[in-house]
């Protein structure tokens, strides 16, 4: 069964023809549109690496259908940054050595974002830890991704204040 | 080329940029999502490929059914033993001590589930995934061997790489006589699956006889002949690209078969090809830590020192080939102890090959060994600082060499001071925290070899000031884009931001293997050999210029930094790098280089990084569960390029220690062979929530031995000693001790109806 | 995975429709049918997608006090609504111990319900498997099952339930609104599930085209609010299926018990109510001792189904932690580890 969707990607709308309605909405990123930023680590929403923002909440991309998304606001890690301007989550996973191999890096940093964005005020460290434990780090990074979110949260309720 | 032997480490000044806490170069790339991993490239006319997977772990395919998947929409070839041409080179050969025994569809034997056994090409994934489900195998099945009670016992020829699989010292059963008291841990550990959060994956596109290949990889000069040769092409029409890798750990060292098939899928459709293993066909083909059942057993004098040790290991391999890991060797150069022995023994399961994983044979022996220690100091009666520090050993107890530097009694001290390890109890059961929980404290030693591979750079400086620096090599993670381009750009003497680096590219010169802890020594030490390559000649021009100031000042030392080429007696008299080539009329002037390791050095010192681990458990009394609330590790690793990314390696490898002590295991159906957690919902690996606090401390060695850098690595280390300081921690919490890793809630809960009984 | 045909259901009777031809299953959240799908172990013909039928996603008080859940209803967003988590806290708690934000963020209450057993040898396609097709047999009988079920199972399927969140909805005894072929349905959580019998395999009492249109918590069941707990043993901090769990509910006056709602999870092929237990609970003194009777009545006819003998022992513990949890008081702020064993307390230990 043939169809057409329109998915709306990081503000802009992706008019795509596919064969059938299997493709998820990680393997539409990835293979068809090649916003490849988007990673694969298991396919079955165990990892966190596909983690993306539907209508803002943190989900993963491998369990959702696209053709379902038809009319939803999809943001990747490629339409984080302002610009030239990275986005406070994405410079404190920088500062704070919140990664290693940068695979699930994406994924984590989308999902630190829909976790800041669920909450009001700050986060302690332990619900930080709860928070962000859908997304898996082979390398154990886990230190600095608990700072970078730490410092991003702090960063964010800095610039809603300025 | 720079041959010529340097200075000691501790006369190699490096410059402005080592030694600084750089965040990542490649950082803004990998919090973008614009780094490009293997399977992100996308190729004009781009095929998919998945292939079909064995379900049983020994037998013989009779017969493949494949017309339903080639009616599948989408799916336009379906590779099988019968239709797959010969590889130029039988994937059954060992070439080289890193070549693995492969699967490639070039028989119908099975040998381990999941094996390939045939590979589906479609147009899109949707359809190859579909594919490769619709292809039906009929099997002769045989009974799988799977644990040390089915696995077939045999004398191996070596462990590891090329380790004696016995060695032993002095005169066990006289030590043994003279001894006092004596402890024995006998402990299994489990298979460990890499499961690198990048599956292994391929994107090969042939022009003609032409290859282009985009792979992760640890080791790119190995891997180009390599596939150059199982392809019947000369090594350099392959190009192989592999800029950053999702994480290898060892298992993306070796070339496997489900990448060769891609290669080879693409050869057949002349078209480009991705072939990108699903987690669950991580159980197979691409290596595993072996398992392992091991007895370490000490000695005891009257005084409680250490006089004989003996470590056995049974460690398992596959029915094909021979890796072993080293687990016994881990005890070795460890503590003092007058006599001792260790000895393996290999156990073929049908799983895949086992391989390197993430300190190899240390992590896996010293689990075992740091148990052995802290029931000795139970038996003592001794804090177990106290009794490690009572079995210090001065010199590598295996040869009698001295250590080329080791700040050992540092890390103890620096370790247990940020831990507050002088208010533990010596009794276990002592210690409960403000919400009840059982808590405990232990410690670990950590050690790892400091080896150093021979790799090649090249480094470029150009009248303009522009300076260039490359070499193969890869960064999975470890930070090689940050500290290796630290290195180069002190190697030049210009700052890492007027540097243009480039890595991981089969074009650059051989920067030899990412892993064994060697890479930052090995390819570092050859970039900096390089731009100093670079500053040798600048230097003779500008000595031989009556117009420059250093003219005649042949003799002297130069140094070369931020650009400008000066007196090291006198940094005022000197000139910036653009005069002295401007002048001369030189366009560019190319260094190359090569690390060094003095000979001498190798033979007479005994070379490894060092460190003390400091875990505290919370236990449930009633339900056992665990949580390694604190860990704090003290490192000494000889000269540490850059702090940030030196500690990130070092917690790294200790939340593995984290996993390895109470999560990981692969488990096979004893039946059939068949992983039965193949994925992350079964295969445990911690989530942050394991690791709430997790600390690296740098402690300052100079290693004058080590190579010309004094530099040793870090990326493996972290996970030895830790591994048994959780165990001994969790013993100091409850009393207990299991016989098996991971630590298990039933299996504590059964040891404490035991001891209740 | 199978291709399908994708149909979008603009109304609960379209959808019911829809989906009473063969071969038809609802999608919503897609966590657990996507991966169902991709390991081939379901292969419908028709995907009837639900998310966009207006109304299923509200979580309304009704006329009888009881707290009505549309099925569409995301976990997370029930798991922060403010009405449940003041009257039906243990149902709160659940919910956030179970899988991870991100999938909370797109399962919905009716897939939770629906979700199938983690058991691996209904994932793998090789394995016999009567839950996958009755009369395989079943692999897991004498395979690697220290973690199948040590309560209501045969020799048909030892696998478990995986849910966190329907422990306390049977606790609670909860009930479904269904919408199928035949009309509207009301069944409880407990009547919902079925357990294996010889030759039978465990499911749902759903027929096709049966649609959960919304979950019903009875209003009665506020009046646990003040003392509801759900704890949950894992072998990782979070992200993580239960080796075992519980959920307790008490109302105690003057140190003893005067109502008690007790579920087991991780332990059967359906959230287990442990009715008997309740029944030693009721009138008992709220102490330690009542506790372990509770525990030893709940897990009386329990047996191993392999390796799994240390279950029993496990169910019993987290029975009686739970219950002390919740004798102790709901906590006044969700635990930042909810359900964890680490959020229990000390007066719970």
């Amino acid at each position: 069964m043939a169809l057409r969707i329109s998915l709306k990607i990081n503000g802009k709308m992706h008019e795509l023809a596919l064969e059938d309605a299997r493709p998820t909405l990680l393997d539409v990123l990835r293979e068809r549109i090649g916003l490849t930023g988007t990673k694969k680590g298991c396919d079955r929403g165990q990892c966190g690496a596909c983690t993306v923002l539907v209508d803002g909440r943190r989900v993963n991309s491998c369990l959702s259908l696209a053709v379902s998304l038809e009319g939803a606001d999809i943001t990747t890690v490629e339409g984080l940054a302002d610009g030239e301007t990275l986005h406070p989550v994405q410079a404190a996973f920088i500062e704070n050595d919140g990664f290693q191999c940068g695979y699930c890096t994406p994924g984590q940093i989308m999902s630190a974002v829909g976790f800041i964005s669920e909450r009001d005020g700050h986060a302690t460290a332990e619900e930080i830890r709860e928070g962000m434990s859908g997304n898996l780090c082979r390398c154990g990074a886990y230190a600095g991704i608990q700072d970078a979110v730490m410092d991003a949260q702090l960063r964010m309720s800095n610039e809603g204040k300025s | 080329m720079t041959d010529k032997p340097m200075v000691a480490a501790h006369h190699v000044r490096l410059g402005s940029n080592a030694g600084q806490p750089m965040t990542r170069r490649d950082g803004l790339a990998k919090v973008t999502g614009t780094a490009t991993y293997a399977a992100d490239n996308r190729p004009d006319g781009l095929l998919h490929a998945v292939y079909v997977e064995a379900g049983i772990a020994r037998g013989r395919v009779n017969a493949l059914e494949i017309e339903a998947a080639l009616k599948h929409p989408g799916v336009v070839h379906v590779m099988t033993p019968d239709n797959t041409p010969a590889l130029s080179q039988n994937p059954d050969e060992k070439t080289t001590p890193f070549t693995a025994r492969i699967d490639v569809l070039q028989h119908d034997k099975v040998r381990y589930a999941g094996q390939p056994v045939a590979v589906v090409i479609a147009e899109t994934l949707e359809a190859a995934q579909e594919g490769a489900r619709l292809v039906t195998a009929d099997y002769e099945v045989e009974p799988a061997r799977i644990g040390f009670d089915n696995g077939e016992a045999f004398e191996p020829q070596a462990v590891g790489m090329s380790t004696p699989p016995v060695f032993s010292k002095g005169d066990l059963g006289s030590a043994r006589s003279e001894a006092a008291h004596s402890v024995s841990a006998e402990m299994e550990t489990p298979l460990q699956y890499h499961n690198a959060m990048e599956t292994h994956a391929v994107v090969a596109e042939w022009d003609g006889d032409r290859l282009t290949v985009d792979m992760p990889n640890q080791a790119i000069g190995l891997a180009k002949p390599g596939i150059a040769a199982y392809f019947g092409i000369p090594a350099e029409n392959v190009t192989l690209r592999s800029p950053y890798l999702g994480g290898g750990f060892g298992s993306k060292a070796v070339l496997f078969g489900p990448q060769m098939l891609g290669i080879l899928a693409a050869r057949e459709m002349k078209r480009p090809v991705k072939l990108a293993l699903r987690r669950d066909q991580m159980f197979g083909p691409v290596q595993h830590r072996s398992a392992t059942r091991q007895t370490v057993r000490y000695d005891l004098g009257r005084d409680y020192k250490f006089k004989a040790m003996e470590h056995q290991a049974d460690v398992s391999t596959s029915s094909f080939d021979d890796w072993l890991d080293g687990a016994a060797n881990a005890s070795l150069s460890v503590y003092a102890v007058e006599a001792m022995k260790a000895s393996h023994r290999g156990f073929r399961f049908d799983t895949g090959t086992p391989g390197a994983m993430r300190a190899p044979g240390i992590a896996t022996g010293s689990a075992v060994v740091e148990t052995a220690v802290d029931m000795a100091a139970e038996k003592a009666g001794m804090d177990p600082l106290e009794y490690r520090l009572l079995n210090y050993a001065d010199k590598d107890p295996s040869n009698g060499k001295p250590y080329s530097a080791k700040a050992l009694r540092e890390c103890y001290e620096e370790g247990a001071r940020a831990f507050g390890w002088k208010d533990r109890p010596l009794k276990p059961g002592l210690m409960r925290d403000s919400d009840g929980l059982l808590t405990g404290w232990g410690m670990g030693t950590s050690i790892f070899h400091a080896p150093f591979f021979p790799a090649k750079a090249r480094a470029l400086l150009r009248k303009d000031g522009s300076a260039r620096a490359e070499t193969s090599g890869a960064d999975m993670g470890q930070g090689a884009w940050t500290a290796l381009w630290q290195m180069a750009a002190d190697g030049l003497g210009v700052a890492a931001d007027d540097l243009d680096f480039d890595i991981g590219h089969s074009d650059l010169p051989d920067g030899s293997i990412a892993g064994g802890s060697a890479h930052t020594a090995s390819a570092g030490g050859a970039l900096f050999a390089a731009g100093n390559d670079v500053i040798r000649q600048l230097a003779e021009i500008a000595t031989q210029d009556k117009e420059s100031p250093l003219f005649g000042a042949g003799n002297e030392r130069l140094v070369g930094d931020g650009g400008r080429l000066f007196k090291a007696s006198d940094p005022n008299v000197g000139e910036r790098y653009t005069d002295i080539l401007q002048r001369a009329g030189i366009d560019e002037i190319e260094g190359k280089g090569r690390g060094n390791r003095d000979k001498a050095s190798t033979e007479t010192y005994a070379m490894f990084s060092h460190g003390a681990v400091f875990a505290e458990v919370k236990v449930d009394p009633d339900l056992y569960q665990i949580r390694v609330s604190r860990l704090v590790g003290a490192f000494a690793a000889g000269r540490i390029i850059n702090p940030r990314l030196a500690k990130s390696q070092l917690t790294g490898g200790m939340i593995w220690g984290v996993s390895f002590a109470l999560h990981e295991e692969g488990i096979h159906d004893k039946r059939t062979g068949r992983p039965v957690n193949n994925d992350f919902a079964g295969y445990h690996i911690p989530v942050l929530a394991d690791v709430p606090h997790v600390e690296a401390l740098l402690v300052d060695e100079e290693d004058p031995h080590v190579n010309d850098l004094g530099v040793k690595g870090v990326g493996e280390i972290g996970i030895t000693g830790t591994v048994g300081a959780i165990a001994n921690a969790v013993w100091h919490a409850t009393g207990l001790r299991t016989a098996r890793y991971p630590i298990k809630i039933e299996d504590l809960l059964e040891r404490s109806i035991a001891r209740k009984t | 995975m199978k291709t399908f045909d994708y149909q979008r259901a603009e109304s609960v009777e379209t959808a019911v429709k829809a989906a009473s031809e063969p071969g038809s299953v609802f999608y919503a959240g897609g966590t657990n049918l996507l991966d169902l799908m991709k390991a081939g172990v379901r292969q419908p013909d028709r995907l009837i997608d639900i998310t966009r039928i207006e109304g299923l996603d509200r979580i309304e008080t009704g006329k009888d006090g009881s707290l009505r859940i549309g099925a569409m209803v995301r976990n997370s967003d029930m798991a922060r609504h403010p009405t449940l988590l003041a009257e039906y806290p243990a149902v709160a708690e659940a919910l956030l111990a179970g899988a991870s934000a991100q999938l909370r963020n797109a399962a919905t209450v009716g897939g939770n319900l629906m979700q199938q057993t983690r058991c691996s040898y209904f994932y793998d396609r090789h394995s016999a498997c009567n839950l996958r097709e009755m009369g395989q047999g079943c692999d897991a009988l004498d395979g690697e099952n220290g973690k199948h079920a040590v309560l209501g199972w045969t020799k048909t399927c030892i696998a478990v339930h995986p849910s966190d969140f329907c422990v306390p909805l049977a606790a609670l005894g909860a009930e479904v609104e269904v919408t199928g072929p035949d009309g509207h349905r009301r069944l409880t959580i407990d009547d919902l599930y079925t357990l294996p019998g010889e030759g039978q395999a465990p499911g749902t009492a759903l027929r096709d085209g049966d649609l959960i249109t919304a979950l019903i918590l009875p209003s009665g069941g506020k009046r646990f609010a003040a003392r509801a707990r759900y704890m949950k043993l894992r072998d990782r901090t979070s992200y993580a299926f239960a080796i075992v769990s519980a959920a307790a509910m008490l109302q105690i006056g003057d140190g003893r018990i005067k109502d008690a709602r007790l579920a087991l999870g991780g332990v059967a092929a359906k959230p287990w109510r442990a009715t008997k237990a309740e029944a030693v609970l009721n009138g008992a003194e709220a102490s330690e001792a009542s506790y372990r009777k509770a525990a030893d009545a709940a897990l009386a006819d329990a047996a191993p189904s392999g390796d799994n003998a240390h279950k029993i022992e496990l169910a019993k513990r987290i029975l009686i932690r739970a219950l002390k949890s919740a004798a102790a008081g709901t906590p006044p702020k969700m635990p930042a580890l909810p359900g964890s064993v680490f959020a229990a307390g000390k007066e719970a230990r």
